[in-house]
């Protein structure tokens, strides 16, 4: 009999039936043996005998054990739920434990669930309220949030609660806030719930500061006024003394949790401005720095991480803070401390650390002091992570001075690097080597290295860049194209090598042709060698330079003649080799001299654009993304390096041969960047005014303006005595609203009229003036229009009303409509660069300045359908400026006659939860809010 | 917040997993099967993170179990490996030098134990006496309905109720 807990035997059943499992020989034994518990299991709660409770509670004990070892149970939870409403506590307990860990495969059992909850969070007894608690916080259901939002709240800042019930309630709130969050934001909560970080108790303090992190993360203005009772607290933590806290000592270090978690809720919001507060968090920061210079009270490593777990969330916040200089420097050097600690993690944590001081311009140069140790940790750290980390550092670091000796070291070490950190390190080394080259030699020798050691983790995009920027500067080329001959005589060169030699010497093969021992047939024979060892589209590419060639050496035109007019090429299986042989021996026999070196001339120089290594590399690292864009953002400042005269769009070189076919430059350019859709909306609307003429639509009154959102034009209402249509037109803060009244009768619409009126909250806010009088009557079949002139004097929300009056067969009739006049329609879209888009946001930092939505999607997730929204909504789509291609970005201006006021939106979808993220900051908060809220339910 | 939470044995038999977000069966299994692979393969004296996937993982092997979880990315490292020794040292005082075995005979226990220390990812309380009450206290009452049933099931052996 194995050990058993000595605590009562509370189910003999269970212990002998987890004994069975454990002596099973084989996996066949132990499904036996499941098999036979699960058929019994079955037959007693089928059994005519009802169960008495403790019998129900061992077999779904049982059952919860099997489903544990991984085995399907697809039923059970009925009983289980019956025990929830036992009035045993340990039987309770089971029936929730069963249903936390099972329920999502069987939910049409939730409203007895969840009456059962409902049942036992109002009960007198904490321990009952507990259970109920933990149980919505283990489900944390949509279900769950809609039934319990308004009920757990109570509990929080109930005067009678216990501290335990107080606890789970913040945690259990957390969890519903995660699962709907735009329900839930607790705006009239909010002075109670930051008041809980004031509370005796340690315990409800931590976990209300981590619900408190996550709703100002929601909502920042409501729950701002958190910082200076975070400061406050905080700062009493770090100045007591390990004796003061008792329980919440963790090994000598007061309060750890609590410290990281009051550290990270101050990272959402700016530096404090009062500067009492502001002094005191400085002071706190200090005192956490000073700390770590004290002899350990301890030689426990519990001691040790507990102490450093503060400082690490010390130093995030000076990184967050930005503005301390004296305290970025000092954590840059307690970082270096770290680097040499005998502790692996220690080094692993301080390296990723550096890496965000790096970019902060107060502590770049102290972390560069750092160089030598951190190369040495590439070389001899023996875990795969921590030397990524080193590489990731190394990154950040580098800059003109040290270039050439990070990229070197980089490449070393790339010889052994791990396969699955490969294809990034080739990126960061393409990246480094063109960003800081100051001759193009080292540039290109850096490029063929990087073939020649990682060949296969080299990217299409690395290898097009490097012949990208070749072409474009002529002084890079004749080197380029004896260095490619040099690398392509090995015996066994990877095949991107024969790609970038197949191109440059296509292009650039004359510069070196001089030399005998690189003469055109030298040329043509090296590379011909590699042609049967490649892919077809490197064959292709080859094609390509045996056709430039015949350009370039008229006198090896027969040998190369011959090879396309071969068979094994003209016959070649694949349509694409074929037709590129057949047409490029065509080309070679018919036309004159001049034509074909008119065709087939060098190519010209590729137009500036991001490089598109970077853009893979945000793609593949979009977490390490922030510090690559402060690098960007860096480099802007810093004189021009090559990457200044060459940004060139990838795919190019793949494509270079279709010119032939095609002889189209738009092709050759390769322009991958989708193109943006303004027109799109336009294009939709026609349609929407065009196909609501013989399709019998009929709008509710008042009900479709949200649609009119996107458009300017359409059809505004219906039914069957008349149609209203409307155009409207806005430039800056002006607009003119055209109305098409049509009358669907056989018989005149008499006592006609059409007046335009404001709310209240319109009043004064926008002008309005009919150009005319609107018409008094509307003839059988016949359409009459009416303009009227609008003017918008400062931020309004809201649409004027159009009422219509009118006498049909003489019943008067009545009809009011809400005018497709939207704050948006006030709103011009700008485009910025990234950088100027990256300063504006931060500049709207301020929490008040920003709304953020969480919502689920109302459509399929489509990143070009909601393009097209944005633009129709009055926005810019600002491309490459997100390094999440799913996300996207948008600015735009309100323009009132009074103010304009700038906007920006970030709009981030979670495809796999069908969510969305919507952020927007506007310098007038309102107008944030506003645009929110306008947008949510349309995407 | 921490994602999800494992004990496994060194032969990699899963003892005990808790997730904090919801997710799906299947997916459950294949992170399981993954991770646990994973951090078998890594040696002893190797750094106790690891980014892996979307995740940071921070785990320690304590005697033959290793304890596992994942942690978000803003997440405190070196905390997290302090969460899991608490964790181990409220199992430990509340079995009494806790062992494999412990916790799989009295796997319900252990996730009683878990919900007062941890609640959707969180810490809800960090002092270990405080846990260590709020499941005595639930013990307590279990042992006064084994008292009533025990009661009851010698009166209904006589044929008395």
């Amino acid at each position: 009999m194995p050990t058993v807990s000595s605590r009562g035997d509370a189910m003999r059943g269970l212990a002998v039936f987890i004994s069975d499992i454990r002596n099973c020989k084989s996996k066949e034994a132990e499904s036996k043996r499941i098999n036979k518990e699960l058929a019994n299991i079955r037959s007693k709660f089928k059994g005519d005998k009802t169960l008495d409770g403790y019998s129900k509670k061992k077999y779904v004990c049982k059952l919860l054990f099997i489903f544990l070892l991984g085995h399907d149970i697809d039923f059970g939870h009925m009983e289980a739920v019956n025990l929830l409403s036992s009035n045993k506590y340990t039987e309770k307990q089971i029936g929730y434990l069963f249903i936390s860990v099972l329920v999502s495969s069987n939910s049409d059992l939730m409203k007895l669930i969840i009456q059962n909850i409902k049942n036992d969070i109002s009960s007198p007894k904490p321990v009952h309220v507990n259970l109920a608690l933990h149980c919505i916080a283990n489900i944390g259901s949509a279900e769950m949030s809609e039934a319990f939002g308004q009920e757990v709240p109570k509990l929080l800042v109930s005067a009678h609660a216990s501290e335990s019930v107080k606890q789970s309630a913040a945690l259990c709130l957390l969890r519903l806030i995660r699962t709907l969050p735009d329900a839930m934001t607790y705006a009239e909560w909010a002075s109670r719930v930051i008041h809980l970080l004031n509370d005796q108790h340690m315990g409800v303090v931590t976990s209300a500061a981590s619900l408190i992190h996550t709703l100002s993360q929601l909502s920042p203005g409501d729950y701002k006024g958190c910082v200076s009772l975070a400061v406050s607290r905080l700062s009493r933590i770090v100045t007591s003394t390990y004796t003061d806290l008792q329980d919440y000592t963790y090994y000598f270090v007061p309060a750890p949790w609590l410290s990281v978690k009051l550290l990270r809720l101050l990272q959402c919001y700016p530096v404090p401005e009062e500067p009492a507060v502001r002094g005191r968090l400085v002071e706190c920061l200090e005192t956490i720095l000073n700390k770590c210079q004290e002899p350990p009270k301890s030689k426990k490593v519990q001691h040790s991480n507990s102490k450093n777990a503060v400082l690490f969330e010390a130093i995030n916040l000076i990184i967050h803070i930005d503005s301390e200089p004296n305290l970025l420097v000092r954590a840059c050097n307690q970082l270096g401390q770290f680097l040499q600690h005998r502790e692996t993690n220690l080094r692993y944590l301080a390296l990723e650390s550096m890496c965000l001081l790096a970019g902060s311009e107060f502590s770049a140069d102290a972390v560069k002091k750092h160089r030598e140790t951190v190369i040495n940790a590439l070389k001899t750290e023996r875990d795969v992570s921590v030397r990524q980390r080193a590489v990731d550092l190394l990154y950040a670091m580098c800059d003109k001075t040290n270039s050439e000796e990070i990229v070197a070291e980089m490449l070393a070490y790339l010889k052994k690097a791990d396969y699955a950190i490969r294809e990034e390190m080739v990126l960061k080394v393409a990246i480094l080597s063109e960003k800081y080259a100051s001759d193009y030699t080292w540039y290109v020798d850096t490029i063929l290295q990087l073939i020649r050691v990682a060949g296969d983790y080299v990217s299409e995009e690395v290898w097009h860049r490097v012949i990208q920027i070749v072409i474009n500067r002529d002084d890079a080329q004749g080197y380029a194209a004896k260095t490619v001959f040099e690398n392509l005589q090995a015996p066994a060169c990877h095949e991107n090598m024969v790609k970038v030699g197949g191109y440059i010497l296509g292009e650039f093969g004359n510069l070196i042709a001089g030399d005998e021992r690189s003469s055109p047939l030298v040329q043509f024979n090296l590379l011909h060698s590699k042609f049967h060892l490649c892919t077809p589209s490197t064959r292709a590419l080859l094609l390509s330079t045996y056709i430039k060639f015949i350009n370039l050496f008229p006198e090896i035109k027969q040998t190369i003649q011959n090879v396309l007019q071969n068979d094994n090429q003209l016959r070649n299986a694949d349509v694409e080799l074929q037709q590129r042989a057949l047409e490029y021996s065509q080309l070679s026999s018919i036309t004159s001299q001049d034509v074909l070196a008119t065709v087939l001339e060098e190519m010209p120089p590729f137009p500036e654009r991001e490089s598109s290594i970077l853009a893979k590399l945000k793609k593949k690292k979009p977490a390490s993304v922030q510090a690559i864009e402060k690098e960007e953002e860096k480099m802007k400042k810093s004189p021009p390096s090559i990457e200044n005269h060459v940004n060139v769009p990838k795919e190019v070189p793949a494509n270079t041969v279709s010119r032939l076919t095609i002889s189209n430059s738009v092709d050759l350019l390769g322009l991958s960047t989708p193109p943006a859709t303004p027109q799109q909306s336009t294009n939709s609307l026609l349609v929407d005014v065009f196909g609501s003429v013989d399709q019998p639509v009929a709008p509710k009154p008042e009900s479709n303006i949200s649609k009119f959102l996107f458009k300017n034009s359409g059809v505004l209402f219906e039914n069957n005595l008349i149609q209203v249509g409307v155009k409207c037109e806005f430039k800056e803060h002006t607009g003119r609203v055209g109305l098409f009244f049509g009358n669907k009768t056989g018989n005149q619409l008499q006592n006609f009229s059409a007046s335009v009126s404001m709310g209240a909250d319109l009043q004064g806010k926008v002008n309005i003036a009919p150009q005319k009088e609107a018409p008094t009557q509307i003839d059988g079949g016949a359409q009459v229009q009416h303009f009227v002139n609008l003017e918008c004097i400062t931020f309004f929300s809201g649409s004027p009303n159009l009422q219509l009056r009118y006498q049909h067969a003489s019943t008067p009739q009545q009809v009011t409509l809400k005018l497709p006049v939207i704050i948006n329609k006030f709103m011009e879209g700008t485009n910025m660069p990234a950088a100027d888009f990256f300063n504006r946001w931060k500049q709207l930092g301020q929490p008040v300045q920003e709304t953020q939505k969480i919502f689920q999607a109302n459509h399929p997730i489509d990143t070009e359908a909601a393009k097209t929204k944005l633009t129709g909504f009055g926005m810019s789509v600002l491309i490459n400026v997100d390094p999440n291609p799913d996300n996207l970005v948008g600015s735009g201006i309100v323009k009132t006659k009074t103010s304009q006021i700038g906007c920006l939106l970030r709009l981030e979808p979670n495809k796999e939860a069908k969510m969305y993220r919507l952020t927007v900051r506007s310098s007038v908060g309102e107008v944030a809010a506003l645009l929110c809220t306008m947008l949510e339910e349309h995407f | 917040m921490m994602r999800f939470m494992l004990l496994f044995s060194r032969q990699g038999k899963v003892r005990l997993q808790k997730w904090f977000n919801a997710i799906g069966d299947k997916e459950r299994k294949k992170i399981t099967r993954e991770l646990v692979s994973l951090v078998l393969s890594r040696r002893p004296k190797m750094c106790n993170f690891l980014d892996w996937k979307d995740y940071k993982v921070v785990y320690k092997r304590y005697a033959s179990l290793f304890f596992c979880c994942a942690i978000e990315e803003s997440d405190n490292e070196l905390l997290a490996l302090e969460v899991i020794h608490r964790f181990v040292e409220i199992l430990d005082k509340y079995f009494g030098s806790v062992c494999e075995l412990d916790i799989i005979f009295n796997f319900e226990k252990a996730y009683f134990i878990l919900d007062e220390f941890l609640l959707a990812g969180e810490i809800q309380e960090s002092s270990k006496n405080k846990v260590l009450r709020a499941v005595e206290n639930s013990d307590a009452l279990q042992e006064e309905n084994q008292e009533a049933e025990a009661t009851r099931s010698i009166l209904e052996e006589f044929g008395l109720s």
